[in-house]
């Protein structure tokens, strides 16, 4: 299977991340030279095997729904980029 | 008495404690040492402050006669993965830059309730995101030692954990934290001469250190010796509420537990990991490792873990799929560098920010994680990556049938120059290949120095233990240590 320029910008785009044509045509190349390699997990056989998602056994635990820390908004917003009146700011988003 | 900086984590302890020398004598002087070692570039911070109030506190415990807490008066260097409260943290990206965390990791927090003090924040692959130390935003990491050819070609650290490396080595800390995805401790330190251990998966905290790949980050200690890795990982080890992989366990006394006799105990020869084009020089090690390992009364056994060569194809499927998820949170709105073009929507602002601040390492490995998550790729690529990790964890449950332990080379080479091979992210990738296995079963490996090659440089072992057999690996990996002699170091020009 093959990348070409345009499903590098489409996969680009759906992780947010703006890249020129130029950076799409180099990449190309490169992400198919590391998934070429990737695919002799193919010719593994899998057939009755589950996928493992926890490596090392362990149940997760339930805990009391309860504010454990509250008053924090100072703290969440000390590192906003951009933040008034106690928000996040964006770009308007609406018109 | 030899210069304090010489001293390891034990040794400061129980100097310390023993009233040879101040907490304070010793923070200053590893501050200097610090302050001196620029060229290195192991630091992205320092916080000689840091290492001066807990080295005060140290002392005016034991001026008024109170218990030395376990870490009392031992400065040590703090990978910049960890959030640190009031500290900047970056993960060694733009992005970050200028983040300065409210809260404390869990990892440091216990190092910090233990007596330790923080010389500083370590510089890292970007993101933990490589075996070179050469994806920093903020610079190379360059390794104290040099090949003996005359050359002054500044060699790789080792990656991710490269800036700890490199401060260990050149003594300019006596230990440091780092953290394992696939080999992110260990590489590294069989790069510089000094020990690394990742402990198994859930031992450490995950909280509030930067995720890369949640399955698989691991905590751990690097220090330059066994005993040293075993006091700090007792004081970074736990359980945590905050973190859902967190093991609820009691933490070993692993360092009073430490021994180098192995009678009795059966060492695993994975004969999957003699590959191709692997130097002479280290097959004549891993060599002389068994004989150590029958020196030291084990029993050797050669094994089979049959689906290693699909290891790294497997992990470099899942650790991108994991960051891409990950690496969403990085949006230019909660924290971090925002890049705002004139007259760009909040799409556009989230793509030019990500655009301008992750590096080309990390661009690379989210759009492949992208890649392999998305619609009609999933189950030929990601769900096929878990069910062969599946299988590479019942290579290594099959092999503890017939063996407590593993023996292998830590690394597939010396450490290499620094650009060798950052031209092809194919070739770096495959530096991870004895590490990355025991990373995707979540088990405990360490790395530990074995000797030196023909240029002068380091080479590590690696010993593998069974999940929560930290001790047995400690051990095997002392055993290791006090048959190598490993004394070298570099020569300091920095």
């Amino acid at each position: 299977m093959s990348v070409d320029t345009a499903t590098v910008k489409k996969v680009a785009s759906l992780a947010r991340i703006a890249i020129s044509d130029a950076d799409a045509e180099r990449l190309a190349p490169e992400l198919n030279n590391i998934l070429g390699w990737i695919e002799q997990l193919g010719e593994v056989d899998t057939a009755n095997v589950e996928p493992t998602t926890a490596v090392i056994p362990n149940s997760l635990r339930l805990r009391e729904d309860v504010v454990t820390e509250s008053d924090q908004r100072a703290a969440v917003l000390a590192n906003a980029p951009q933040g008034e009146h106690g928000f996040f700011t964006v770009p308007k988003v609406v018109e | 008495m030899s210069n304090i900086t010489d001293l390891g984590v034990a040794q400061l302890r129980d100097g310390v404690r023993d009233g040879a020398f101040s907490a304070t004598e010793v923070a200053t002087a590893f501050n200097d040492a610090v302050a001196k070692a620029k060229p290195l570039n192991a630091f992205i911070v320092e916080t000689p402050e840091h290492a001066l109030a807990a080295a005060k506190a140290a002392d005016d415990a034991r001026a008024a006669g109170e218990t030395p807490k376990p870490l009392a008066g031992v400065p040590i260097g703090m990978k910049d993965l960890f959030a640190t409260k009031g500290v900047q943290t970056t993960a060694a990206s733009h992005i970050l830059e200028g983040f300065t965390p409210p809260y404390e990791s869990t990892v440091s927090q216990r190092l910090w309730d233990a007596g330790a003090g923080m010389l500083g924040k370590l510089n890292l692959d970007q993101f933990a995101m490589g075996s070179s130390n050469e994806t920093s935003y903020f610079g190379n990491v360059i390794s104290p030692w040099r090949r003996n050819d005359g050359g002054n070609a500044p060699l790789a650290p080792g990656g991710s954990s490269g800036g700890s490396s490199s401060a260990v080595a050149a003594r300019i800390a006596p230990g440091a934290t780092g953290t394992d995805t696939g080999g992110s401790i260990r590489q590294p330190a069989a790069f510089v001469g000094i020990s690394g251990i990742k402990p198994t998966y859930g031992r450490c905290s995950r909280w509030g250190v930067v995720a890369f790949a949640s399955s698989l980050d691991q905590a751990g200690p690097m220090a330059r010796d066994v005993r040293d890795c075993a006091i700090m990982l007792e004081h970074m080890a736990g359980f945590d509420p905050k973190d859902s992989t967190s093991l609820d366990l009691a933490v070993p006394k692993w360092e009073a537990g430490l021994s180098g006799d192995l009678k009795g105990k059966r060492i695993g020869i994975p004969k999957e990991y003699r590959v191709e084009g692997m130097p002479e020089e280290i097959e004549a090690l891993w060599q002389q490792g068994i004989a150590w390992m029958k020196d030291a009364g084990a029993e050797i056994v050669e094994v089979s873990l049959p689906h290693t060569k699909y290891a790294l194809p497997a992990y470099y499927i899942i650790a991108p799929a994991e960051a891409s998820s990950n690496l969403a949170r990085y949006d230019g709105v909660r924290y971090g560098q925002r890049a705002l073009p004139e007259g760009a929507n909040l799409q556009d602002m989230y793509a030019a920010t990500r655009a301008a601040g992750f590096g080309d390492e990390v661009k690379r490995r989210i759009l492949i994680g992208t890649y392999v998550l998305s619609a009609g790729f999933y189950d030929a690529y990601y769900t096929q990556a878990q069910k062969v990790r599946t299988l590479i964890a019942q290579d290594f449950e099959n092999a503890w049938t017939v063996c407590d332990l593993l023996l292998t080379p830590t690394a597939p080479s010396a450490a290499f120059a620094l650009g060798e091979k950052s031209a092809d992210p194919l070739a770096m990738y495959l530096n991870d290949v004895f590490t990355v296995p025991s990373s995707l079963a979540g088990l405990p490996a360490m790395s530990v120095p074995g000797g030196l090659d023909k240029s002068g440089l380091p080479l590590g072992l690696q010993i593998i233990g069974k999940p929560l057999d930290e001790q047995g690996v400690l051990n095997a990996s002392l055993a290791i240590e006090e048959r190598a002699g490993f004394t070298a170091r570099p020569e300091a020009w920095w």
